[in-house]
């Protein structure tokens, strides 16, 4: 990518070497050395496991192995699919990610234009030193301080509700309340984050386009409806693309900690009903075809996805 | 210079802007502020709702009793370990995978492409990994925060596409020429151009396992293993679980694990928002490299 046309002409020892084969390989003896244990890590640890996805329509019993134990069809997908769960964690893991996106999308671009406009570099500094920190802290120490700022006892923002007079409500607890706080929480811990790619889009526009459409004396508002958002559609088209394909994918990370009790009835999704299957209630078969079922969608998805925007907006993945 | 030309609606759009900014910085900001002026506060004025921007009753009980806790020490060496051990072999790797694939000679680089881009797309999922992990030994051992994660497919190719944008060919070629070997060549031309690129990862990487406790929670029985995060796990958000269903919590008790909550946010954070500024200028370079697929 972005060759020089000098090299091009010259012919860098790259390109030679791709006439000159059995000299290429023994040149580049060391490099296969180096590329070994990558390709084994990826043998090891990324296809070995696919191999055993076969549990997912087999009945696993370890003292059989994964060849050994007995095929049973679809059995697996067929419990779940007439499982009570099965509506349930589809349910909640499309609430959220399409609340997510609709909620979540759109803010780093806005915050993006808004940081993009401002006249004070310090400030601007200041706003996005500001912005990014909370994308390096963990879950962990996120999800602690939501249940301890929303606590019902001691936390601030009941402290504010008492005084206003209000009764305090346990906001992790509330089924209702659970996709809200998970939704603006990720807002506020990666919007500014999210922005980043943004500004460097935007800082990538070609300035004498501003200064042509100032001479011709667009106001601020037209500058950034006809040149600032032609120039960052193309990559908000192949984020959005990546973000939807990734909608039947929430992280097991952040959820499984907001989850209790109390609001499992919007808070269980794939992710974490494939871990408590499989892992917890050690249903090795069953939980694997859940995990099966939600990799083939995602990848359909994905597919679907980049397909239509191929067509309509010439912007793909691949 | 445009300042003549400004048109009054470009006044207002500037203020409006300005205004909103602010209070995306407050609202972005003030939890931060919350949580440092709660652990330096006395634990009984957080408890009654006291604190609400700066420290109320100035005290370092919470952080005594953190530096008390071997818990938390434990968990804290134990990351310090994770994170260093697991970065460095991350990033041999990555960088092991990445430079024979920048290079056009090296023959079979479509095929690995392929090879490496397919797990991107589809996985063996959580049980079948499980298996593997389980089967090589790994299950409640040191080594599982380190091998199954020890490279990023991502990572690799933002590296990769590093290294043939931004490295000339021309200089690897003169030093084939002079005779120095492919190895020889990484180590001392390619590597010292590459700080900003191994800077990005290395951030990336030590963030990543500094903050996850998801291997850990599946494969680790031994308490003396534990990283940091699920020890704060069990104390910012187990503890909590129980609030309102079972309360019966005693009133010193609840004081003594509220008071630590917010001192162990901040401690358990300290080191990646220090070393943040350092890395602040790298992030638009390594955000944009991601953003160029290989």
């Amino acid at each position: 990518m972005g060759k020089s046309s000098l090299s091009k002409n010259v012919g860098t020892f790259r390109e030679r070497g791709m006439k000159i084969n059995f000299q290429a390989y023994r040149k580049n003896f060391d490099l296969y050395l180096l590329m070994l244990p990558v390709v084994l890590y990826f043998i090891i640890f990324k296809y070995w496991p696919m191999y055993g996805i076969q549990i997912a329509f087999k009945d696993y019993i370890a003292t059989k192995g994964i060849w050994g134990s007995n095929w049973v069809g679809l059995k697996h997908f067929l419990r779940f699919f007439r499982s009570y769960h099965f509506g349930l964690v589809i349910k909640n893991t499309l609430g959220i990610s399409i609340y997510q996106l609709v909620a979540g999308f759109p803010i780093p671009i806005i915050l993006a234009l808004m940081m993009n406009e401002l006249q004070f570099p310090r400030f601007k500094k200041l706003i996005q030193t500001v912005t990014y920190a909370p994308h390096f802290l963990s879950t962990v120490v996120l999800v602690g301080m939501l249940t301890t700022m929303l606590s019902p006892r001691s936390g601030i923002v009941n402290g504010i509700l008492k005084v206003l007079g209000m009764e305090p409500v346990y906001f992790m607890g509330e089924p209702g309340w659970f996709k809200t706080i998970y939704v603006f929480s990720d807002i506020w811990q990666n919007a500014g984050w999210n922005s980043v790619i943004y500004m460097a889009t935007l800082a990538g526009i070609d300035q004498q386009l501003y200064e042509a459409a100032i001479v011709d004396g667009a106001t601020k508002f037209q500058r950034i409806r006809h040149i600032t958002l032609p120039g960052i559609l193309p990559t908000a088209i192949t984020l959005l693309i990546l973000n939807t394909g990734k909608i039947m994918n929430v992280g097991f990370e952040k959820v499984y900690l907001m989850q209790n009790g109390l609001n499992l009835m919007s808070s269980e999704v794939i992710s974490t009903y494939v871990y408590k299957a499989g892992l917890v209630g050690a249903e090795y078969s069953f939980s694997t075809a859940v995990d099966l079922f939600n990799s083939v969608i995602n990848c359909l998805l994905l597919i679907t996805v980049n397909r239509i925007s191929r067509k309509t907006t010439d912007t793909s993945l691949w | 210079m445009y300042k003549s030309m400004r048109s009054r609606s470009d006044v207002c759009f500037d203020i409006i802007n300005i205004t909103l900014l602010s209070i995306v910085l407050i609202v972005v900001l003030y939890p931060l502020i919350f949580v440092v002026s709660a652990s330096f506060s006395n634990p009984l004025a957080v408890l009654e709702g006291k604190v609400v921007l700066l420290p109320v009753d100035f005290s370092l009980r919470a952080y005594e009793a953190v530096l008390k806790n071997n818990d938390i020490l434990t968990g804290y060496k134990n990351t310090i370990i994770y994170t260093v051990v697991g970065t460095a072999v991350n990033l041999i790797m990555t960088i092991f995978g990445a430079y024979p694939l920048s290079r056009k000679d090296f023959i079979g680089r479509q095929q690995l492409t392929v090879f490496f881009m397919i797990t991107m797309f589809f996985s063996g999922g959580l049980i079948p990994s499980y298996l593997v992990n389980t089967k090589l030994g790994l299950n409640n051992n040191f080594w599982v925060m380190i091998i199954p994660g020890a490279i990023s497919v991502w990572n690799m190719f933002i590296m990769k596409s590093y290294f043939q944008s931004s490295i000339p060919d021309e200089l690897e070629e003169a030093a084939f020429i002079d005779g120095a070997s492919n190895i020889c060549i990484l180590i001392k031309i390619v590597l010292p151009l590459s700080t900003p690129i191994i800077a990005v990862l290395t951030m990336y990487y030590g963030v990543g396992h500094w903050n996850s406790y998801f291997t850990a929670l599946i494969y680790f029985r031994d308490r003396a293993k534990y990283p940091l995060q699920l020890i704060l796990r069990e104390i910012l958000v187990i503890h909590d679980m129980g609030e309102m269903t079972e309360g019966e919590v005693t009133a010193s008790q609840e004081l003594v694990a509220e008071g630590i909550k917010y001192a162990v946010i901040v401690v358990a954070s300290l080191p990646v928002l220090l070393m943040y500024p350092f890395l602040q200028r790298y992030f638009v370079k390594g955000v944009m490299l991601g953003a160029i697929k290989g």
